[in-house]
């Protein structure tokens, strides 16, 4: 398999010019943090050499946006996670910050979720939906909405730069091996799995959209196109829709799964939230 | 009684049957296609191809070739896709059947290809109702009709470089 997909790219490369590939452009936030945007792709990644976060795919317009957080479009919203860390919610009387002195303390979080816990595969926005409930006594959070995708979006910023490290192996291997066998299923009326585009064709342009290989380390994600963040779950659904399938609940216990299959895609590229997409 | 009842259904039945004979060329069922190595001879609409109509379909609705297919006779229209090779010179190395067979369903020849197949009715995976993500029920539709394969096939017969 990898030795065709290395042909694959071999005569590929050599028909076509270099256009469409990633760019060679480093990103650093704020003139500090260096990010990791290219690096040889994890062992069990056994069809790729390398792997690109999705900012080298995009235009130099929008790669700007998320160059200086004075310009990243998705701060606003980290702004308005700080605050809802702060305000008191639900009959216990309790704000995040009544028990966790500063969002600073989950510096690390990120880089490692999905993750396995009391056997059972929790993702950060069930993991702050749990605690709202169990410690707070709040009504949960919409999966998709503003207030869990800026909250996730503040958790996932105290990692930035670190790198995307989830394990696999363990308790955790049953949902990778799931989630995995998700990303090969070619769904839908236009038959086509994650791989077909992101693994195979990634680099080359469909219609107007520049393939990348579909790394979800930047997510929440601030999608020009959509002017807000976009949750993982949701750019899942959306995927799966657009392949004319019946697609998954948000928050399902299979995109899950596929969450862990995907953040092992990206170990060793860095946690880039909140990141700016077209 | 009973006899002008059976007249009157075999009446009725001796009458569908010519009828269906008698009609216009009915589409072939996505079913009942004969590849032949992945080619497919008969014309799926029994009617001959409209270029002009192929040339549209080519860049928008279910067809949406271009989206991976570049095609220099149709330029002027905008954001050529990569995913697959050039359509220029298509019908220089192509036969009509085979043109055919690919657009109906190119996976008999290149099983692995990403390309959908767009003649095709069953063997979908949690298939959808067109885009909307939710469930589909009921008959289901190819991406494309027999007579707009036909015409897809038409315009990729016109693409010849020699």
């Amino acid at each position: 398999m990898k030795k065709l997909a290395i042909i694959t790219v071999t005569v590929f490369l050599s028909i076509k010019a270099a256009s469409a590939d990633p760019d060679n452009d480093s990103l650093i936030i704020n003139d500090d943090i260096q990010l990791v945007t290219e690096t040889a792709a994890p062992i069990h990644l056994e069809n790729l050499d390398t792997i690109y976060s999705g900012w080298r795919f995009r235009t130099d317009e929008t790669q700007a946006l998320q160059v200086d957080d004075f310009d990243n479009p998705a701060m606003v919203f980290v702004d308005k996670a700080i605050d809802l860390f702060n305000t008191i919610d639900g009959i216990e009387g309790k704000a995040c910050v009544s028990c966790h002195e500063s969002v600073a303390q989950f510096r690390g979080l990120s880089a490692i979720m999905p993750k396995v816990i009391d056997g059972e595969l929790v993702v950060l926005e069930s993991f702050i939906n749990d605690h709202r409930d169990q410690v707070m006594g709040a009504e949960p959070w919409k999966w998709s909405g503003e207030k869990m995708q800026s909250m996730v979006a503040l958790i996932g910023l105290q990692s930035r730069g670190m790198p995307v490290n989830v394990k696999i192996d363990g308790e955790a291997r049953p949902y990778w091996e799931q989630g995995k066998e998700m990303y090969y299923t070619r769904f839908g009326q236009l038959q086509l799995s994650c791989a077909n585009c992101h693994e195979d064709n990634y680099g080359k342009m469909i219609r107007a959209d520049h393939l990348s290989q579909g790394h979800a380390n930047g997510f929440p994600t601030y999608r020009l196109k959509q002017a807000k963040l976009i949750s993982r779950h949701n750019r899942f659904r959306g995927c799966i829709r657009d392949t004319r399938a019946e697609t998954f609940a948000e928050g399902s216990d299979e995109f899950k799964a596929l969450e862990l299959y995907l953040a092992s895609r990206s170990i060793g590229l860095t946690v880039e939230t909140p990141a700016v997409r077209q | 009684m009973q006899t002008p009842k059976i007249n009157l259904i075999t009446f009725f039945f001796v009458s569908a049957i010519i009828g269906v004979a008698t009609a216009t060329f009915a589409d072939i069922h996505p079913g009942d296609i004969i590849y032949n190595d992945g080619a497919v001879k008969q014309s799926l609409s029994g009617k001959a191809g409209d270029i002009e109509s192929g040339a549209e379909i080519m860049n928008k609705g279910a067809g949406n070739c271009i989206a991976c297919h570049q095609v220099t006779a149709l330029s002027h229209l905008p954001f050529h896709g990569e995913i697959g090779p050039s359509l220029d010179g298509t019908a220089d190395r192509w036969s009509e059947a085979e043109l055919r067979g690919i657009v109906a369903n190119a996976k008999i020849w290149f099983p692995e290809t990403i390309m959908p197949a767009f003649y095709k009715t069953t063997g979908f995976i949690r298939l959808g109702d067109a885009y909307t993500g939710k469930a589909h029920e009921g008959n289901v539709e190819p991406l494309l009709t027999a007579q707009q394969i036909e015409d897809v096939v038409a315009f990729l017969m016109t693409l010849k470089e020699e």
